[in-house]
C-alpha cells in the first residue's frame, strides 16, 4: 500500500521561445525517495529542477508536490517554497551575511518566526553539516565545499519535504566534493526526500533509489541504481554511461 | 577615459551610467594657484598703475566670497539630499516588474539626465511661484530655493540611474536564490539585492555630488547671489580692470578645487577598495 507520491511530474513540456527543452516528461517520487537524474549537458535537467520550485515556468503538462500544482497561474509561491528546498551549483551563499546569517534569515523574514528559536536551531544546523565554529564567517571566507554545505543548512532552515539538487559539486574542487556529499548522504539517510541533478555516477549509485536518465528532453531509461548501472536497456544510454564510467 | 579602463566591469557600468567622472589631480590646484599668482606680474609688466595689488583685492573680498561659497554648498546639500531621496524612489520603479510603472520612470529618468541643467534651471525659476501656499501655511520661493530645485531633478535622474545599474550588476543568481527561500519580491530588494549594492552605489553618488557642487554656479546665470555673482560685483566694485578677471575667477575656481579635490579623492580610494 503505497500512499501518494510526494512529487508528481506529468508531461511536462518547456520551451525556450522556438527551443523546446522539455519535451513530455514524466516522474513521481515517493516519500523518502532519492532520486538522481543523470544525462548529457544540455538534456533539460536543470531546467526540469528548475520548473519544480516554479523558479521558471513551463507551457504544458502538470507538476504537484504534496498535491500543490505548480502549473497554476494562481499558485501561492510562497507556499509552495515552503515545502522546497534548493541548493545551487554556485552555491549563491548572501555575500553580505554571516554563514549563520544566511541561515537565520528566511525563517525569521518569510516565515516569521522568533529569532532567538531560529538560531538555536541555525547554530544545530551549522553542526550537522559539520560546520561548528564558521557561524561568523561570510562566504567569501570559507571554502567552496564549506560554502556549498552552509546552502545545504540555509535550504534546511525552511524544513522542507523536498530537497532539489543542482549539479551541486559541479563547482567545486575535487577534493571537497567528498564533503558535500557525505552531507547530501547523511540527509538521506534521515529520511530527506531528494532529488538531484548530477554527475557524481558513484554517489548516484549508491544512494539513490531510482536514476533518471534524460537525452534531449526526454527521459530514456530509469530504474533502481543496480540494474541501471549494470543492465542498461537503451543505446543512448550505454553510450553515455560508457563516456562516463 | 584612461582612468575608466582601470575599473572592474561592473563599476565601469554603474559610474558611467550616470555622469562622467571628475577626476581631479592635485596639479590641477597648482595649476590654478599659478594662474592667480602670474597675473599681477603680468599686470605690472604691461605698465599700467596698479592702484592695488590683485592679492591684496581677493583677501579683502574674501569674507563676501566665502559667504556666496557657503550659499552654493548649501544649495549644493539641498539639491543633493532632495535628489538622493526623489532618484532612490525612481530607481526602485526603474526595476519594477510592472510594465508601465517602469515605462514611466524610465521617461522621466532619461528626461531629466538628457535635458541641459541651465534649462531645467531656467524652467524651474520661472514655473515655480514666489512663494506657495500649502493650506494655511505660506511658504516663501527665494530664487536659490528655487535653484535648488532646478539642480535637484537632473540630480535624481542620475541617482535613480545609479541604483539601477547597482541592483543590475548583482548577478541574478541571488534574486533566484532568495526567491526559492520563499522571499518575496520586494524582501529579495531591500534584504539582499539593495545591500549589496550599496556599497557600488557610494563612489558614483560622490561623483554626481561633486559635479553637482561646481553646477551651483549655473544659479549665477538666474541671478542667485552665489559666489560667481559675487565675483562679478566685486569685479565691479574695483574698477573692472581685466588684470583682475583671472586672479578673482581663479580664486573661486580655487575655493571649488579646495572643496571637491578631497571628494574626488576618496572616490577613487572607494572605488579601488571596492575593486579589490
Amino acid at each position: 500500500m503505497q500512499a501518494e507520491p510526494l512529487l508528481v511530474i506529468q508531461d511536462v513540456h518547456k520551451a525556450f521561445g522556438a527551443i523546446e527543452v522539455i519535451k513530455g516528461v514524466s516522474l513521481a517520487v515517493n516519500k523518502g525517495d532519492v532520486v538522481c537524474i543523470i544525462g548529457p549537458s544540455g538534456s533539460g535537467k536543470s531546467t526540469l529542477i528548475r520548473c519544480i520550485n516554479a523558479l521558471i515556468p513551463f507551457q504544458r503538462g502538470s507538476i504537484k508536490v504534496l498535491g500543490i500544482e505548480v502549473n497554476d497561474p494562481k499558485l501561492d509561491k510562497l507556499k509552495l517554497r515552503k515545502h522546497v528546498g534548493m541548493v545551487f551549483q554556485q552555491y549563491n551563499l548572501f555575500p553580505h551575511r554571516t554563514a549563520l546569517q544566511n541561515i537565520m534569515m528566511a525563517p525569521i523574514e518569510v516565515l516569521k518566526r522568533p529569532r532567538a528559536e531560529v538560531e538555536f536551531e541555525a547554530r544545530a544546523l551549522l553542526k550537522k553539516v559539520r560546520l561548528e565554529g564558521k557561524e561568523n564567517a561570510y562566504p567569501g571566507e570559507l571554502s567552496g565545499g564549506q560554502q556549498q554545505r552552509v546552502a545545504i543548512a540555509r535550504s534546511l532552515a525552511m524544513k522542507p519535504d523536498l530537497m532539489l539538487f543542482d549539479e551541486v559539486t559541479a563547482a567545486l574542487d575535487p577534493e571537497t566534493v567528498g564533503e558535500v556529499l557525505l552531507t547530501i548522504r547523511q540527509l538521506a539517510e534521515d529520511g530527506m526526500t531528494c532529488v538531484l541533478v548530477t554527475h557524481e555516477m558513484g554517489f548516484a549509485r549508491e544512494v539513490a533509489n531510482e536514476i533518471y536518465f534524460t537525452d534531449r528532453g526526454v527521459i530514456v531509461e530509469h530504474g533502481p541504481p543496480g540494474r541501471f548501472f549494470t543492465n542498461p536497456t537503451d543505446p543512448r544510454t550505454q553510450a553515455f554511461l560508457s563516456q562516463v564510467l | 577615459m584612461r582612468v575608466f579602463l582601470e575599473l572592474p566591469p561592473t563599476l565601469h557600468r554603474a559610474s558611467t551610467g550616470s555622469l562622467p567622472a571628475l577626476r581631479l589631480a592635485p596639479w590641477h590646484g597648482a595649476a590654478i594657484l599659478l594662474i592667480i599668482l602670474a597675473t599681477p606680474l603680468y599686470g605690472y609688466a604691461a605698465g599700467g598703475p596698479a592702484p592695488s595689488s590683485a592679492l591684496a583685492v581677493l583677501v579683502r573680498w574674501t569674507p563676501l566670497l566665502l559667504r556666496g561659497f557657503g550659499l552654493n554648498i548649501l544649495i549644493s546639500f539641498m539639491s543633493m539630499a532632495i535628489g538622493t531621496l526623489l532618484g532612490a524612489g525612481l530607481g526602485i520603479a526603474l526595476i519594477s516588474e510592472r510594465i508601465a510603472l517602469r515605462a514611466t520612470a524610465w521617461s522621466i529618468t532619461q528626461f531629466f539626465r538628457n535635458a541641459p541643467w541651465l534649462i531645467l534651471l531656467f524652467f524651474m525659476m520661472y514655473l515655480l511661484p514666489y512663494s506657495l501656499h500649502l493650506g494655511g501655511l505660506t511658504l516663501a520661493l527665494p530664487d536659490w530655493l528655487k535653484a535648488v530645485i532646478g539642480l535637484a531633478l537632473p540630480v535624481m535622474a542620475n541617482i535613480a540611474e545609479i541604483l539601477r545599474g547597482a541592483v543590475q550588476s548583482i548577478p541574478p543568481s541571488q534574486w533566484e536564490a532568495a526567491e526559492s527561500l520563499g522571499f518575496t519580491r520586494s524582501q529579495q530588494l531591500w534584504l539582499i539585492i539593495i545591500p549589496q549594492g550599496f556599497r557600488r552605489m557610494i563612489p558614483p553618488w560622490m561623483n554626481l555630488y561633486a559635479i553637482l557642487t561646481t553646477s551651483t554656479t549655473l544659479a549665477s546665470i538666474v541671478g542667485v547671489n552665489e559666489v560667481v555673482t559675487l565675483a562679478g560685483q566685486v569685479l565691479g566694485a574695483e574698477g573692472g580692470g581685466p588684470d583682475l578677471l583671472a586672479p578673482l575667477y581663479g580664486y573661486v575656481l580655487l575655493l571649488f578645487f579646495i572643496y571637491t579635490y578631497p571628494i574626488s579623492w576618496a572616490t577613487r580610494w572607494l572605488e579601488r577598495r571596492n575593486a579589490s
